[in-house]
């Protein structure tokens, strides 16, 4: 009896302990004694039952996959004809080596590099000055937070029209810009299509981080900035001792986000140009769709999408530590 | 410290005190607002033009790319690129498509959200820290690591191509609608739960009485969010699907703009005008509901 009892009371106490760092339990109520059911389950056994199709979708949807991904870069893997049993042996890291020596992928990442020298410093100052404008503008705040918001809600694949009957060769754009306008021209042109593509993305997204910035603006009390004017401090200086020092965790976290979504492009040259001229728009995402399915080399998109997430990884780290290092 | 304190001494020979700069600063007051005006308005613009240009681009009769060609020109207007777009894809079916997969996944996402939210923030059970982690995890993963083995998952294994569960399936398990529901239920006092219990409502009745109502403007938001995202998305529904009936939208206008349709009176005008069909719900109901991406917080929701 005593020995159950203590059991008992051990698994209490061990749920209590799992508890305490979820913020969202109740008081550590003992369960009841007798009712097994609750002794094993926890006091709410429907929690078990409302969370289990979505561990079960999270499994399928993401556990396997992200393992069958890893799996996959490690292997020769290969489309078969259905019900076709074929070995795929491990074959280290071939795939990786095959990936690396390849010029198309060295191409692919350094298109990247370029895109996020422009968008990164263009969204945050773009961002950062519509803010600080909204924040102090007293007529048509409303319209204007709408305008900057809608591109984001809007379908790529929409708005991407738009920038290609703009930008192609007798597109208003050329017409506007006259003997100006580019040649080739911007689409064609592969010094120009990856600055293309990154000012695209800014638009698009640039409502986003301006609402962001605009949430960090309003929490700043009113009377830091007084109390600057009354010592003197010009517009500018206010703007660079009071308002940067506190959007700083927003630039962090806007350009953490610009990082990661830098790695997903696709819809972008795979609409605009297919990745062209000669590979000047050509992304890991879209090289890994160009690859994988278009030429039944799965295991080789795959160490991109590896190499991809890695190199990601790494520049959010790194431009985390930048960012904050700067206060 | 000694360097502010060194800067007006030194420049106390010529103008006295830390006031210099007042007098320069006066005349721009009435500048800087008209400045900042000028800079919004010019935001603004720039934001919106592609939208007009995509509005009268798919009005025209003749692609006119002149500047003259940015105005609405009366004789240059026809709604002939709607039907023209609609002969090389059914707009219609596209758009069908598009609703299927959005409702699908904004069904899944709240269904899910609401119930997990729920069990996360207000039940007690075991395992529970695991689910969360799990939670946590689906936000750290990224789509691209996902894409290829998904693709071969749900194309070659599920059997799933040109399917609308297939085209759902990724987008089923959103994190960020089970950690708004979470938020929302942790910050509903917990006395409510505890009164239901005490008048002997079940766990079960609880969530479906007291839970659910009190959360429905979270509901509302979730659902208005998540709406935009699969309605939008392209790469997914675009790798999963080749048979042009099941196609939503976004893939389907994407396939015709890339295939040149020149049998098309104005192939651009009726690209743009598939556009302004996949643009205007999206943009619509966001300028409906805008209010309500704000005001998500809890004073409604107790009010309500």
């Amino acid at each position: 009896m005593t020995t159950l009892r203590d059991t008992e009371s051990r698994s209490g106490e061990r749920g209590a302990q799992d508890s305490a760092p979820l913020p969202g339990r109740g008081a550590g109520k003992p369960a009841p004694r007798g009712r097994r059911l609750q002794r094993l389950l926890g006091e709410h056994p429907l929690g078990l039952l409302l969370s289990t199709p979505y561990t079960a979708f999270v499994v399928i949807v993401f556990l396997i996959p992200f393992g069958f991904g890893v799996w996959m870069a490690f292997h020769d893997f290969f489309f078969t004809a259905p019900g076709v049993q074929v070995p795929h042996p491990f074959v280290g890291l071939d795939n990786f080596r095959q990936v690396l020596a390849d010029p198309a992928v060295h191409q692919a990442f350094k298109n990247l590099l370029i895109f996020l020298v422009i968008n990164v410093p263009l969204t945050v100052a773009l961002a950062l000055v519509l803010a600080v404008g909204l924040d102090s503008v007293v007529h048509w705040k409303g319209f204007f937070r709408v305008s900057y918001y809608v591109p984001y809600v809007t379908a790529s694949v929409a708005t991407l029209a738009v920038w290609i009957y703009m930008f192609n060769g007798n597109g208003v754009v050329n017409r506007l810009l006259g003997d100006l306008a580019p040649d080739p021209t911007w689409l064609a042109n592969s010094g120009l299509i990856m600055p293309l593509i990154a000012v695209y993305v800014t638009w698009k997204n640039l409502g986003f981080y301006v609402l962001l910035y605009l949430a960090a603006l309003q929490a700043v009390p009113k009377e830091l900035h007084e109390a600057a004017e009354m010592d003197g401090a010009g517009a500018w200086r206010r703007f660079r001792s009071v308002t940067l020092p506190a959007v700083r965790p927003v630039t962090s976290l806007v350009i953490l986000l610009s990082i990661i979504m830098t790695g997903q492009i696709f819809t972008e040259p795979y609409l605009l140009t297919g990745g062209g001229p000669n590979g000047a728009s050509m992304t890991p995402a879209l090289l890994m769709y160009q690859k994988g399915i278009q030429q039944g080399q799965p295991d080789i998109a795959a160490a991109i999408g590896l190499i991809l997430v890695l190199a990601v990884m790494i520049l959010s780290l790194v431009s985390r530590r930048l960012t904050e290092r700067k206060g | 410290m000694s360097t502010t304190t060194d800067r007006p001494a030194a420049d106390g020979t010529t103008t006295p005190g830390p006031t210099a700069a007042r007098p320069t600063d006066r005349p721009r007051r009435g500048v800087l607002p008209a400045l900042r005006f000028a800079v919004l308005l010019l935001g603004a613009v720039l934001a919106l033009v592609p939208f007009y240009y995509m509005i009268i681009g798919a009005l025209q009769k003749e692609r006119d790319t002149s500047v003259r060609g940015l105005l609405p020109l009366p004789d240059n207007l026809t709604l002939e690129n709607f039907a023209g777009v609609n002969q090389s894809i059914d707009l219609a079916r596209s758009l069908l498509n598009s609703l299927i997969m959005t409702a699908g996944v904004v069904g899944c996402t709240l269904v899910f959200g609401l119930l997990v939210g729920y069990a996360l923030a207000v039940l007690s059970f075991r395992g529970q820290g695991l689910v969360f982690a799990l939670v946590l995890l689906v936000q750290a993963i990224p789509f691209q690591l996902l894409m290829i083995p998904l693709y071969v998952m749900v194309v070659r294994y599920f059997n799933l191509a040109d399917n609308y569960l297939g085209m759902i399936l990724p987008f089923a398990v959103n994190s960020v609608a089970v950690l708004i529901f979470r938020q929302y239920f942790l910050q509903i006092p917990r006395d409510i739960f505890d009164a239901a219990r005490i008048d002997g409502a079940s766990e079960v009745r609880i969530l479906r009485s007291v839970a659910v109502p009190l959360v429905r403007p979270a509901i509302l938001t979730a659902m208005l969010v998540t709406f935009i995202g699969p309605w939008n998305e392209f790469l997914w529904p675009f790798l999963v699907t080749k048979d042009a009936t099941m196609q939503p939208l976004a893939v389907s206008l994407a396939n015709f703009s890339q295939a040149n349709s020149t049998f098309q009176d104005n192939p651009m005008g009726a690209v743009l005008a598939g556009a302004c069909v996949l643009a205007i719900p999206a943009v619509v109901l966001f300028l409906l509901f805008q209010r309500h991406f704000t005001s998500a917080n809890l004073g409604s929701a107790i009010k309500g």
